[in-house]
């Protein structure tokens, strides 16, 4: 499944999408950044509740191809236009990430 | 071939906003190089990790990347206080990360194990009140 169609399923909020198309395969959940840099794996769905710039570079690097912020998490300006730069997908939801995760299972 | 193409960066410390740069540029020029994707994806994990480390452990430092032939060597050389036990911090979950840098998601004691996971090489090289120098290859074939 794509990114957009897992935006739209899922009822995510979208707050960065430069690429709509890029395939989803499987998920990982975690906030601490170097354990989810040697986990992730690559076109995962990435959950966390961390938003500082870091999570840009990792997302960018481990190559997932989106990152869902649960718990209804908020980005800054400065993060979300560095997401945009760097072509990251970036989605919200108020749902804690358990929650998340289940609302994802079935398509990824 | 046989031609060896060197990038140089500077790594400001104390600057997690920009932090990571180098190993995003360096994934952009191994594109353009039309490197293959995993091993694209392998040294530049492995990089970001040992730049971060250098920011925030070292004030920061110096990443050199080598494209030969046959592998792909990054060298991360920094003038910071250096590593007491090499092999305790290549624990996994070996920590000495103060709290507001945990505050960023760092500090799980992961950024060394997951250099030493994703290279086909690595060398440490650490003198205390000196610096580190890492050494890590990714072999291309
Ligand atoms: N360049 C360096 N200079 C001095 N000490 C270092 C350097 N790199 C690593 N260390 C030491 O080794 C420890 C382990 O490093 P490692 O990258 O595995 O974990 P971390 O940086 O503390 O956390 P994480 O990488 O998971 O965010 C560090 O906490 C630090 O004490
Ligand atoms: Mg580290």
């Amino acid at each position: 499944m794509k990114v957009r169609e897992i935006a739209e399923k899922a009822e995510l909020k979208i707050l960065s999408m430069p690429d709509p198309e890029r395939e989803v395969i499987g998920a990982y959940m975690g906030d601490l950044l170097s354990w989810v840099m040697g986990r992730a794996g690559e076109s995962n769905v990435w959950i966390t509740i961390m938003s500082n710039i870091n999570v840009v570079a990792v997302a960018s690097l481990a190559d997932v191809s989106c990152v869902i912020l649960s718990e209804g998490v908020e980005l800054e300006e400065d993060v979300l236009n560095a997401a945009k730069e760097k072509g990251i997908n970036i989605l919200s939801t108020n749902l804690p990430s358990y929650e998340t995760a289940i609302a994802l299972s079935g398509m990824v | 071939m046989g031609e060896e193409l060197v990038f140089t960066f500077d790594v400001d410390g104390d600057d997690f906003t920009s932090a990571g740069q180098a190993s995003v540029q360096i994934k952009k020029n191994l594109r353009q190089l039309g490197i293959n994707p995993e091993i694209i994806r392998r040294v530049s994990i492995a990089m970001y990790e040992g730049e971060i480390n250098m920011v925030i452990h070292a004030g920061g430092g110096e990443a050199t990347v080598k494209v030969c032939e046959d592998y792909i060597e990054i060298i991360l050389k920094d003038s910071g206080p250096g590593i007491k036990n090499i092999d305790q911090a290549m624990q996994e979950g070996f920590s000495t990360a103060p709290d507001r840098i945990r505050s960023l998601g760092f500090g799980a004691g992961m950024g060394l194990p997951n250099m030493k996971r994703y290279t086909d090489s690595m060398e440490i090289d650490s003198t205390v009140g000196v610096g580190t120098t890492v050494v890590m290859r990714v072999n291309i074939v």
